[in-house]
């Protein structure tokens, strides 16, 4: 499906360089090569299918080599780039019915987070999500994407009543992080995003969350506890933007590219973490290549996670949900002598090998 | 505020009011300035000593380390920063967690660091106040949690924000069983501690002037472009805007929790 997409992609990047981004370069000039051998075909009449066929094969080996090994950076580029499908796409392209419900029932409407309900597959749900604007204007409106507080008061109400109704909850997450003001403070920020993280361990429906696109911190995370939690191919997810981490510990935002790498921030290194469930391939070149494609992947994984939650007791998946934020990143030990030297195990290790137990048991022997 | 020593180290100025005061009788007064009643940063030692009945202190999970999973350096590899963490502070993480007396009152107490890498939250971190809580749950006892953090500890990455929904899970059980959490809280209390466990308490306290917000200011004035209110962001602010039950001096503190699990503690 995304072959045939990639295809029409040399007409959806033409219009000059918009699209490509910086490392993506090589593979716009061989895109180009191949239309130009197609004009002088078509203008000459002469044969050049088979250097055609061999550029596109050397495209077609390029773009392999090229997403499938993007380093943190690239993803971040990848995550925000202005063509990457936003969640009223894939609200659109995988959600029929869609009812919206506005507002916080206290303060106002925040634009920033979108909910209401609809249908996917087999099921009614309550979807909330980010929405970063498609225009100017609406990402004025909207802070990019960046809730305030009633922002997150308003998912956690359109929670509340999905909970009341026993309709599943799909979040999908989108955002820089939360909008760092003086009126977000004064209504409580903190508040907002710590009370939705309680109140999303204990919702008792079952709540799938997908990152879609940036997963910033708190902003993100206050709609982001579930039963199970994706990361689409080229989002990322991250304690603290790259920008903001270099200007902390490097002392400049220009060492961005340097953090976005320490961050181990990608959807495949924070699987190895375990610190999400899945990884959700994208079509060949990323979402916006072909967001009717990645919308189908998503909403594939929504709708079979959603028959295999409703299918169990409410009661065994708040345990398993409880027993899977409990063993989030458990990257610590316990060395018998506390000498302070015996600190550095590896990851993988601590992980698997069952050393997460282990270490659990560890905690309770003190008492 | 410039802080002038002499030699000795016997005299400091005091970054509230300037004024000379005996660093003995700043010792001996809670860390408060006696003149101005400026509260300075306690390490957490201290803090449970100055709550909780002498000698009742009784420690969990001291021993537990990160394992530095996403083997981290910057300008310092994270391994060396948490190795002169712990020579400064003499602890291993920026909490400690503990059962403890309070005026006779048995409780779940953890205390956090504010000189062990700016008391941010990493796996450990998240693990012993998680541990603790659900202790205070198992054991139906209520919990006090006194903060001082910078938030999230950006060298474990995405581990580190998830320590946000751990607690606050264990939260969420803490308060189904019923259970009483209180809040002490510190200078300074941002970020991802502030929007997680810290501003859950049933009952929140805070001390006198302490930092407590989200966004650093710096990152909000690049945001808005705007002057920041006077006395943005701090207890009395907060306590302003409905997000702080009661502002508690030091000196106070104790007889205050010990008041409140009067009330609703089982």
């Amino acid at each position: 499906m995304s072959k045939q997409t990639s295809g029409s992609n040399g007409s959806n990047g033409t219009g000059g360089n918009g699209g490509y981004l910086e490392f993506e370069r090589p593979l716009a000039r061989l895109e180009k090569q191949i239309e130009e051998l197609e004009a002088t075909q078509a203008a000459s009449g002469r044969d050049h299918s088979a250097t055609i066929k061999t550029v596109r094969a050397e495209l077609a080996r390029e773009r392999q080599a090229l997403y499938s090994s993007l380093d943190a950076w690239e993803t971040v580029q990848m995550a925000r780039h202005p063509k990457r499908p936003l969640v009223p796409d894939y609200l659109r392209l995988m959600v029929r019915d869609f009812a919206e419900l506005h507002g916080d029932r206290n303060f106002r409407d925040d634009r920033a987070i979108i909910t209401g309900l609809g249908r996917i597959g087999n099921h009614k749900a309550m979807f909330i999500g980010h929405n970063k604007g498609k225009d100017t204007k609406e990402r004025l409106e909207n802070c990019f994407g960046m809730a305030h507080p009633e922002g997150y008061r308003k998912a956690l109400a359109k929670m509340k009543l999905a909970e009341k109704f026993n309709l599943p909850v799909v979040c999908l997450i989108d955002t820089a992080g939360a909008f760092p003001g003086i009126g977000a403070e004064e209504r409580g920020i903190s508040t907002a995003i710590a009370v939705n993280l309680m109140e999303m361990a204990r919702l008792r429906v079952p709540v799938i969350c997908a990152v879609i696109g940036e997963g910033g911190s708190g902003g993100a995370l206050g709609i982001g506890v579930g039963d199970r939690v994706a990361v689409l191919e080229h989002a990322y997810y991250s304690v603290i933007s790259p920008e903001g981490c270099a200007a902390i510990l490097w002392k400049s935002a220009e060492h961005a590219k340097t953090a976005a790498n320490a961050l181990r921030f990608t959807a495949k290194q924070l699987k190895k973490l375990d610190l999400v469930d899945d990884v959700l391939p994208e079509p060949m070149g990323g979402a916006h290549r072909d967001p009717a494609a990645a919308a189908d992947t998503l909403k594939n994984y929504i709708v079979d996670n959603l028959t295999h939650l409703k299918r169990c007791k409410i009661e065994t998946v708040l345990q398993r949900r409880y027993d899977r934020v409990r063993n989030l990143g458990s990257f610590f030990t316990a060395p018998a002598a506390t000498s302070a030297k015996t600190t550095v195990a590896k990851p993988r290790a601590a992980a698997k090998a069952g050393g997460r137990r282990k270490t659990q048991s560890v905690v309770v022997d003190k008492a | 505020m410039p802080k002038v020593e002499v030699p000795e180290g016997v005299w400091l100025r005091c970054d509230g009011c300037s004024q000379m005061i005996f660093k003995k009788v700043l010792e001996e007064n809670l860390r408060v300035c006696p003149l101005c009643g400026h509260h300075y940063r306690v390490d957490a030692r201290t803090r449970a000593m100055q709550l909780c009945d002498t000698d009742t202190f009784e420690e969990f999970n001291a021993e537990l380390v990160s394992t530095d999973p996403l083997e981290w350096t910057d300008s310092k590899a994270y391994t060396e920063r948490q190795e002169e963490a712990r020579k400064r502070t003499g602890l291993t993480e920026a909490v400690i967690t503990g059962k403890a007396y309070i005026k006779g009152r048995p409780a779940i107490l953890a205390v956090m660091d504010p000189f062990f890498i700016m008391g941010s939250m990493g796996a450990v971190v998240g693990e012993k106040v998680t541990a603790a809580i659900e202790r205070a749950t198992d054991d139906s006892l209520p919990v006090v949690i006194v903060t001082c953090s910078g938030g999230a500890r950006m060298q474990e990455g995405l581990v580190s924000l998830m320590q946000m929904a751990k607690t606050s899970a264990a939260i969420a059980r803490h308060d189904d069983a019923k259970g009483l959490y209180i809040t002490v809280l510190t200078d300074p209390t941002t970020a991802g501690v502030a929007a997680s466990f810290a501003s859950l308490g049933d009952i929140a306290l805070a001390e006198p002037k302490a930092m407590i917000g989200f966004a650093g200011p710096r990152v909000i004035w690049n945001t808005v472009k705007t002057e920041l209110p006077e006395g943005f962001q701090t207890a009395e602010f907060m306590l302003e805007h409905g997000y702080v039950d009661r502002i508690v001096p030091r000196s106070e503190l104790r007889n205050e929790i010990a008041r409140i699990i009067d009330y609703c503690g089982r």
